[in-house]
């Protein structure tokens, strides 16, 4: 039954990791939209959204993800919708990046200096316009370096997803492994094709941490 | 038209335990010029900072050209409109140029068409006698120069009351002077300006009025002349012994 690990085995594998990457991005979008909505509730001047989007933060932090994932995963079905893999997993790694990423951009918007809110508000802009046009480009110049590093962190939390069943780059190895019985080499193959996404990526955050700093000395 | 720029009654302001103005009543006629000194943590900065609201206050009413800040509604947002103000440390917005620096609020809050705020914007950089800067950013200014983009900006909003905040304190010497010469301009053309500040030099030259505050009270106010030659109150006394 055991057969050899082929070269078909390594496309079934590496054509996985477009499920990955869709997972990831899906889940950044979304955590990103997530993650601005909590950034602003915190830093809003409502103690109730405040407490609301800490809690949100708090839970999400403190627990697995892997529990999450298990979470809206059997939830789904508890509130009546169809098991779906994808479905599920792009809702808690929406969740999940929301809090995280929310917390990122909390504090690159307390970074940004007080008296530029002070400033936007005696010139009478609105809430809207001193966020969109005076805080938050600010901010994101600060929080671009460790968004990215989230990024990475992110694509490598997608690989829970296999444990729910959603065929993305884990799930094929382990598909593979259990026809081949060649684990170190199937999931060698896995790891490499991680760092490959990855790598790239660790280093675009350095760079941009190490250009923020000087951009900040000078 | 009311006759009065400013009213302030009885106004009470407080952070925490800690009472930062004690039943302040203060009027200002529209085109006064008036000078606000006083040792640091008297209150002086969170008076003015009250006008447009960027200090919250806890009782008492303030009207501004006729407007009552404490009315509710959009009232704060209307007084805004018509208050500029000027910062200690500039605050301009490190990622525009000092000519988006001073477009932005007018586009935003008055609606005014691009070619028309940046024509406004380019006139009031003539004025405070920079208009070659305006495609710079503000780190690659000057203090001085940061200071009087900063004028310029609160100008281009057209407001009828100029609020300054300790504007030359961040300044080094050699640049205080092209600040007061820009503020003593405005100053000439009939501006309602209230000045934190402690240049006794400019409170001479413009003032229509000094004001002395300590521990949250207006402790003394009189006319520059008055004021320097024959402070009444102990404590002011001392503060003009400090710093001449």
């Amino acid at each position: 039954m055991i057969r050899e690990f082929s070269s078909a085995d390594i496309l079934f594998i590496v054509s996985a990791v477009r499920w990955t990457l869709i997972l990831s991005a899906i889940a950044f979008l979304g955590g990103a939209m997530g993650g601005l909505l909590i950034a602003l509730s915190r830093t809003s001047h409502s103690k109730a959204l405040r407490r609301m989007a800490a809690g949100f933060i708090q839970i999400f932090q403190g627990t697995p993800l892997l529990m999450q994932l298990f979470l809206v995963y059997f939830g789904l079905a508890v509130v009546g919708l169809p098991i779906n893999p994808l479905l599920a997993a792009a809702v808690a790694l929406t969740l999940h990046a929301s809090a995280y990423l929310g917390e990122i951009w909390r504090g690159a918007i307390e970074a940004v200096p007080s008296g530029q809110t002070e400033a936007a508000t005696a010139l009478s802009l609105s809430y809207p316009d001193r966020m969109r046009h005076v805080i938050l480009p600010q901010a994101m110049r600060v929080a671009t370096a460790p968004t990215v590093g989230f990024l990475v962190q992110l694509i490598k939390g997608t690989s829970l997803a296999s444990i729910i069943g959603f065929t993305e780059l884990t799930r094929a190895g382990q598909i593979i492994n259990n026809a081949t019985f060649k684990p170190f080499l199937v999931f060698g193959t896995v790891a490499i094709l991680y760092f490959i996404l990855c790598w790239p990526l660790s280093l675009l955050a350095r760079h941009m941490e190490a250009r923020m700093r000087r951009a900040i000395t000078r | 038209m009311t006759e009065h720029a400013i009213i302030m009654r009885a106004v009470n302001k407080f952070y925490g335990d800690f009472h930062a103005l004690v039943d302040i009543d203060l009027t200002v006629e529209r085109g006064e010029r008036i000078v606000i000194c006083g040792p640091s943590g008297s209150g002086k900065s969170t008076l003015i900072r009250t006008i447009n609201q960027l200090e919250p206050i806890q009782s008492g009413t303030i009207t501004v050209d006729g407007v009552e800040l404490t009315a509710g509604g959009d009232n704060v947002a209307k007084v805004r409109q018509d208050v500029g103000m000027v910062f200690q440390s500039f605050n301009l917005f490190p990622h525009m140029t000092v000519l988006e620096n001073c477009m932005l609020a007018p586009m935003k809050t008055r609606k005014t068409p691009r070619a028309e705020a940046e024509e406004t914007a380019r006139r009031y950089l003539e004025r405070v006698k920079i208009p070659e800067q305006a495609g710079k950013y503000p780190a690659q200014l000057s203090g001085g120069q940061q200071q009087r983009v900063a004028i310029a900006r609160a100008l281009c909003m057209k407001p009828r009351i100029m609020l300054f905040d300790e504007p030359t304190s961040a300044l080094d010497p050699e640049m205080v002077k092209e600040v007061l010469d820009t503020m003593i301009d405005l100053a000439r053309e009939g501006m309602t300006m209230l000045c934190v500040t402690h240049e006794m030099e400019f409170a001479r030259a413009v003032a229509d009025r000094v004001i002395f505050m300590d521990k949250g009270l207006i402790v003394e106010e009189n006319a520059p002349e008055a004021f320097f030659g024959s402070p009444k109150n102990e404590r002011l006394q001392n503060f003009l012994g400090q710093i001449a």
